[in-house]
């Protein structure tokens, strides 16, 4: 039996879960066994309807009158135990914080090997699973074999696309109540503190708008401060509009100056030289707002406007005061 | 301005978009080449090369020259650009020694007529109060130097090069070069991962990767990538008051062969001091494959171990400020050359393919603009003839030569070296066949082009007792003075002057011409008339189009089609891609190079006759051999042939025999000469004190692309009526007045202020009575172009050139010397020689 | 309070990654060698709180002789000492790894340092098998959370958070503990070039490791470089009229509006 550990809010499953969940049913398939689900607190009624889209025989309703809220080890403690108690060959979990900590304790639980960030998993006769795996964070691919009675995987995010099975099921809710010791409980989530966008350093910022030479002036650059408000962001600068006095040293982002590691990172007026990129690197993605379409930061961004950020940038600051 | 299109063909292709390559690619332009490629195998603006990481301070004041013009102008365009910041610069002294050296910067400085100037311990910590003062002696101030932005100066150069052209730039970055194409000697296209592109002319300037395009030719460029340390520490709170890049001069400390520099509110600290750490350009990684970049490899910690140490004793505060850190730490990789020079001009076994690599941020958009003049019209404002490509033609490009030499160079980046300062490293490389006899005579060689040279021989020492009186007042005290010197030098020539000396090999380049056309090439190339009868020497000047000096040399007319071109050793490869290339593509004549194959004895003095006649078959009196002639003759059993001409003004002969021969022809003459107390004489007095007491000329020193033989006194000539290149600026230089005159001028008192006697050594400022350097109206300071004894008149000589208002006979001027002002009298006016005005001797 | 920070040396990427002919490993001849981003938060993390609450910040890595370079960088950025659990070079998967730290803080602790607070990264760079923290604690039976990236000490309990949509997540976990963090936790600190000169000569205490290399279950077979989209940017547009396009990217895409 496969066991996926499907994460949802109010009785909606989240979409790595249904990846992972993807993933779990080609290995039911191919194993030709049952894939059930484990989720935890919520309504399991109500999550049971969603995943018969994607094929689940059987829900596993973990609950416990001690479990309120996430508690990492008690949730892979719990998982652990379900697994011995329905006799799940392998767990599929998915490539979030929560799954790979619960898969980590329910590991150590199970005693059971785990190979994380899977991007293809093939069964051979032997029942062992010979692999694909990210390693470092997907610039390279690791063919792995795992094998075991028990095993643990979780599914690399954005692998599995989300598909519907063939045919839908009407899962069987089942209710499990783990048996849980005061240790297993002594962490966990305590309370949700709601983040605090304000003057973000450069190096922790989500949203980081860099200006260059591009930007022309130190007063040019209050049109790069409304974009960061509006999108609760900070400000950076390259180096040659430090050195051309428009900005504080502080605000410099590269080789010499601040690391970034935002989500977004919009470039505008940026050549990309090799002393700033290397500050950049970190950034999950970059948008370059600039005049040259050959200037090399268009060569490394994900997305890129060809025109001048004086007519750009004040128009997008509009768009989104509206939008707000 | 576009690379949408990849071209099928291109007037000139520039490889490498760096800051020469941009420079070049404007320049050209601007010079009125109108259809440009421009291609890199990285992206714009920082392609990944050296320009990407270089700290990008220019300090101006060098003793070259030619590196301290190419820098000055080089300021002038990126602050013409708006890419240069002028933060002014002070190299510090943590020793006595230094301090010295510190004043042949000052000497130098107004040489070239840059600013500089002395600074005291307590006006090094005014201007740069973060340094630990308590450890330097003082140090030196040049205001001009400041720091530049070569990435936005490449942008503006790129932009003003497609508006100069009407939109003729194509500009194609991430293009490699996979080869080169090249078809009866000339290049013809060049292949990349875009497309191939056929090309009138290709310039490398690929910086370390040049060797890899030039070898693609099936041509060696002598360069090697080595590494110069450099860390940038941040953020350092005392520079948070400070607005923009640089507030405060830059600091090279140099007896540490370090360098300090503010950058926005971190100190970039570079070090040369560390152990030479040279690369394989097969070696350096792709864009891709590198964290950084391909020029900036991750620092090899244990080499910078004690540039650490060296930088923290003289600016702790700063590095020790508890929020600053080592941000950024690199190997950063730079094109070294065996002599350090930059790699310029035309590569002469392929037509159309030029170089113009090893060049340094301080100099890239003057030596851009230098390259993209010789290209265009043959010659350059600034004579860069020290880095011309051509100088390791056929002896200094293999790969072992340039590692050994980048070794051992490395260390001379901040060191203090002596102007004669002899290479230790892949020696002996050039041998004569008199080289075992001349060292069993205790030869001290000197090497020139490869090419060793006895400068003078222990074994001469007795001539020191024998001369004793007329060498009083002429020894040099001074360790610096006497370094790479030797008495020996004066007391060999007395004795050439009394008897007679025999002096080898010059390693000269020879080259005979041949062909039905060659009479006609030849006058074209020359100043002199060369349709002379067979057998006659003439000594010539070559020039440029703008009137200036390409090379002196002698031609010998060996038959009706046929003649010898003998030309200095270390001007040799220059000078044979001069001629090479001015061979016109339909004429009938034919190079042959016959500088490997012949040697070269010159048996000079009052009894020359009587030791070359005793052993030579033919009649050599003066009748049958008169002088500025030349013959064969067998001497001994060697099939020679000689010239009768002496560069020391002395009667004799330039003895041409097939090197096989050499050893032989050696034995025969000196064995000859015993009788006679025939003495082996070295390059010091062939070079300095024979030629210097005669005015004789040199290459390099008196005659450069920037002066013109009027100005030189080389107008002997006249103007003929044949076409040759100059003929023009010749002409007119003649019809007018010298801005400035070359002059021998002898040196009145050599006594310092410290008592002690020196004697200068070539280079240092002529000053006016005031205490002013000397300027001509074209802007031409007056230095010394050549300093030496003239044992014979019992002077120092130094030769000048002089404004008309100095250049008078008998005038009183003055020579700066390490920080001294010393008397000096003008005593020639133009080239009549100081000793023996008549040339008496020679045609004796 | 000793806080210990358990690192590994890595290859430097960030370029190209080239393998090596047997494809089991990086070639890093052009790379340089350095740490997970996140275990320069571990060690920065661990200097912080233990000049925070008085005590000693110790560094500890399991690896070759060669990952005394990544040791003398935390000595660098001013940890207090350095251990090297010295292994021949080959990998050690997550569990054999947890063995031979969770062995070596027992050791310790017998020698007389008990460590308050053990930091990890919350993934390595290369292998990232989400493991060795958990493991770590649950052999030392201490408590566990990973993915930190706020963290306050407060007598002896830790408030640590970790982000979640919107906001983050606090526990408050008695010490001692395991903690693994991640990037962004702070901003760590660039050496100074005293303690770099320093750090060259600091004695770093060697040990051998309990158990072998090994990655029980989970075998490596062969590493390979993916295709990669090295494809200049999509271009959204030219001007003004692209900021529809700039506005749906902030909002489905990246999610920040």
């Amino acid at each position: 039996m496969i066991l996926a550990l499907v994460e949802h809010e109010r009785g909606l499953p989240a979409e790595a879960s249904l990846e992972a969940l993807t993933l779990a049913r080609e290995l039911a398939s191919v194993e030709g066994t049952d894939l059930d689900a484990a989720a935890f607190g919520g309504d399991g009624s109500a999550l049971a309807d969603e995943l018969g889209t994607y094929g689940v025989d059987t829900l596993h309703h973990v609950d416990h009158d001690d479990l309120d809220g996430y508690a990492p080890e008690a949730w892979g403690e719990s998982l652990g135990q379900l697994v011995e108690e329905i006799d799940a060959g392998t767990v599929v979990v998915p490539s979030t914080d929560r799954g790979h900590e619960v898969a980590a304790h329910a590991g150590v639980t199970l005693d059971a090997p785990m190979a994380t960030n899977c991007v293809a998993v093939e069964v051979d006769d032997a029942g062992a699973y010979e692999l694909e795996r990210h390693r470092w964070g997907g610039s390279l691919l690791e063919h792995a074999r795992l094998t075991g009675d028990r095993k643990v995987i979780s599914a690399a995010e954005h692998e599995f696309p989300v598909t519907p099975a063939d045919e839908a099921t009407a899962p069987t809710v089942t209710e499990f109540t783990p048996s849980l010791e005061a240790d297993h409980l002594r962490v966990r989530v305590d309370r949700v503190e709601a983040s605090d966008e304000e003057g973000i350093p450069l190096g922790e910022a989500r949203v980081v708008v860099g200006g260059g030479r591009g930007v022309g002036g130190a007063e040019e650059y209050d049109q790069l401060e409304e974009l960061a408000d509006l999108l609760g962001g900070t400000v950076g600068a390259s180096r040659a509009a430090i050195n051309d006095g428009w900005r504080p040293h502080d605000d410099q982002i590269g080789q010499t100056g601040a690391k970034i590691s935002p989500d977004i990172y919009i470039a505008c007026g940026i050549s990309g030289a090799v002393q700033h990129m290397v500050g950049c690197k970190g950034a999950e993605t970059i948008l370059a707002i600039n005049t040259d379409p050959e200037a090399a930061i268009i060569q490394k961004a994900d997305w890129a406007v060809v025109g001048d950020l004086h007519e750009v940038v004040p128009e997008l600051n509009d768009a989104l005061r509206d939008s707000a | 301005m576009s690379d949408d299109e990849f071209p099928s063909h291109a007037g000139t292709v520039i490889i490498g978009a760096g800051i020469v390559g941009n420079s070049l690619a404007y320049h050209l332009a601007d010079q009125g080449r109108d259809d440009i490629l421009l291609l890199d195998k990285g992206p714009l603006p920082d392609p990944g090369g050296s320009t990407g990481h270089a700290s990008n301070f220019l300090m101006p004041v060098d003793h070259s020259k030619e590196l301290t013009h190419l820098t000055q102008r080089s300021i002038e365009q990126y602050e013409e650009m708006d890419t240069f910041t002028n933060s002014g610069g002070i190299e510090v002294a943590r020793t006595e020694e230094r301090m010295e050296e510190l004043k042949r910067r000052v000497q130098s400085a107004k040489a070239w007529g840059e600013p500089g100037r002395l600074l005291s311990v307590e006006e090094v910590e005014e201007m740069v109060p973060y340094l630990n003062t308590d450890i330097l002696e003082g140090g030196f101030y040049s205001p001009g130097a400041g720091t530049c932005d070569p990435l936005r100066a490449g942008e503006v150069m790129r932009a003003r090069a497609d508006d100069a052209t009407g939109g003729g730039l194509t500009v194609s970055p991430n293009t490699e070069v996979l080869d080169m194409h090249v078809e009866n000697g000339a290049i013809q296209a060049v292949e990349t991962d875009r497309g191939t592109v056929e090309a009138d002319e290709v310039v490398i300037a690929a910086g370390l990767w040049s060797p890899k395009i030039a070898e693609m030719a099936g041509v060696d460029m002598p360069l090697t990538p080595a590494v110069h340390q450099m860390v940038s520490v941040g953020p350092i709170s005392f520079f948070e008051d400070y607005e923009g890049e640089i507030s405060f001069p830059v600091v090279r400390d140099m007896d540490t062969q370090m360098y300090e520099r503010q950058h926005g509110n971190d100190l970039e600290v570079g070090s040369y001091q560390h152990r030479p750490i040279l690369w394989d350009v097969e070696d350096v990684p792709s864009i891709e494959e590198s964290p950084l970049s391909p020029t900036q490899p991750p620092l090899t910690e244990d080499a910078f171990a004690q540039s650490m140490a060296d930088a923290l004793e003289i600016v702790p505060e700063l590095l020790d400020d508890p929020q600053a850190g080592v941000r950024h730490e690199i190997d950063g990789l730079l094109s070294v050359t065996p002599d350090g020079m930059p790699l310029l001009g035309p590569i002469q076994d392929v037509d159309g393919l030029w170089s113009c690599a090893a060049v340094w941020i301080k100099e890239a958009p003057a030596i851009g603009e230098a390259v993209a003049q010789w290209m265009t019209q043959g010659w350059s404002e600034i004579d860069v003839h020290a880095s011309d490509i051509n100088r390791f033609y056929q002896y200094g490009t293999s790969e072992e030569f340039v590692k050994n030499r980048a070794h051992e160079g490395f260390q001379k980046i901040y060191g203090i070296v002596h102007p004669a300062e002899q290479w230790q490293s892949s020696r002996p490389l050039r041998t004569s066949p008199f080289y075992s006899r001349q060292e069993e005579l205790g030869a001290r060689f000197f090497e020139a082009a490869g090419w060793e040279r006895p400068q003078w021989f222990e074994s001469n020492e007795d001539l020191l007792d024998t001369y004793d009186a007329e060498l009083d007042g002429l020894l040099r005290e001074n360790e610096w003075d006497a370094r790479w010197w030797s008495p020996i030098i004066l007391g060999e020539h007395l004795h050439m002057r009394d008897h007679v000396a025999m002096i080898g090999d010059m390693g000269f380049g020879k080259f005979d011409f041949v062909g039905s056309d060659v009479v006609e090439y030849l006058e074209r190339m020359a100043v002199g008339r060369v349709d002379v009868d067979v057998g006659k020497a003439v000594y010539t000047p070559i020039l440029a189009e703008n009137g200036g000096f390409v090379s002196d040399l002698t031609m010998v007319r060996l038959g009706p089609d046929h003649y010898r071109v003998i030309t200095g050793g270390a001007d040799a490869g220059g000078d044979r891609a001069w001629f090479g290339s001015h061979i016109p593509d339909d004429a009938d004549v034919t190079m042959i190079d016959r500088t490997e194959s012949l040697c070269t004895l010159g048996v000079w003095g009052p009894d020359a006759r009587n030791v070359v006649q005793s052993v030579t078959e033919e009649d050599v009196s003066h009748e049958a051999f008169p002088p500025y002639t030349a013959q064969e003759i067998t001497v001994g059993e060697v099939d020679a042939w000689a010239i009768r001409l002496s560069y020391v003004g002395e009667l004799g002969w330039e003895i041409y025999a097939p090197m096989g021969q050499g050893q032989r022809l050696w034995d025969t003459i000196a064995e000859a000469g015993e009788e006679y107390d025939i003495r082996p004489v070295g390059m010091g007095v062939y070079g300095t004190t024979g030629r210097i007491e005669k005015g004789y000329r040199l290459h390099g020193h008196e005659l450069e692309l920037e002066y013109t033989p009027a100005e030189a006194g080389l107008t002997f000539h006249g103007v003929k009526d044949a076409e040759f290149i100059g003929k023009e600026a010749y002409a007119d230089a003649l019809e007018g007045e010298n801005a400035a005159t070359l002059c021998t001028l002898s040196v009145d008192d050599h006594t310092a202020e410290s008592g002690e006697r020196r004697f200068m050594l070539g280079s240092e400022p002529i000053l006016d009575g005031d205490g002013e350097v000397i300027v001509d109206d074209h802007g031409r300071e007056s230095y010394v172009t050549s300093a030496g004894t003239g044992p014979s008149v019992g002077k120092h000589l130094l030769m000048a050139y002089l404004p008309p208002e100095h250049a008078t006979e008998g005038a009183s001027l003055q020579v700066e010397y390490m920080g001294d002002q010393y008397p000096v009298t003008v005593e020639v006016v133009g080239s009549r020689p100081l000793f023996d005005p008549e040339n008496e001797r020679i045609r004796s | 309070m000793n806080v210990l920070a358990c690192i590994k040396r890595v290859p430097n990427t960030g370029a190209k990654i080239v393998l090596t002919d047997d494809n089991q490993r990086i070639d890093a001849s052009n790379l340089g060698f350095t740490m997970s981003p996140h275990e320069e938060c571990v060690i920065e993390e661990a200097i912080q709180q233990a000049d925070a609450h008085g005590g000693s910040a110790h560094v500890l890595t399991l690896g070759p002789e060669e990952a005394t370079e990544q040791l003398r960088t935390g000595l660098a950025m001013q940890a207090d000492e350095a251990s090297l659990l010295e292994t021949d070079g080959s990998e050690w998967g997550p569990r054999a790894t947890a063995d031979a730290i969770a062995n070596v803080v027992r050791e310790m602790a017998e020698d007389g340092t008990e460590f308050d607070l053990l930091l990890l990264g919350n993934e390595s760079a290369d292998a990232a098998n989400y493991q060795v923290g958990v493991r770590v604690a649950r052999e030392l039976g201490l408590p566990c959370v990973t993915g930190i990236k706020s963290l306050e000490v407060e007598g002896d309990t830790a408030i640590a958070g970790r982000e979640i949509a919107g906001g983050e997540e606090i526990y408050e976990i008695d010490l001692p503990a395991v903690i693994t963090v991640k990037e962004g936790i702070n901003e760590p600190r660039y050496a100074s070039m005293r303690a770099k000169m320093r750090a060259r000569n600091m004695e770093i205490d060697r040990r051998e490791p309990v158990g072998t290399a090994g990655a029980g279950s989970l075998e490596k077979v062969r590493l390979e470089t993916p295709e990669t989209d090295d494809s200049a940017a999509e271009i959204l547009g030219e001007g003004p009229e692209a900021v529809p396009e700039i506005v749906e990217i902030l909002e489905s895409e990246v999610s920040v509006v």
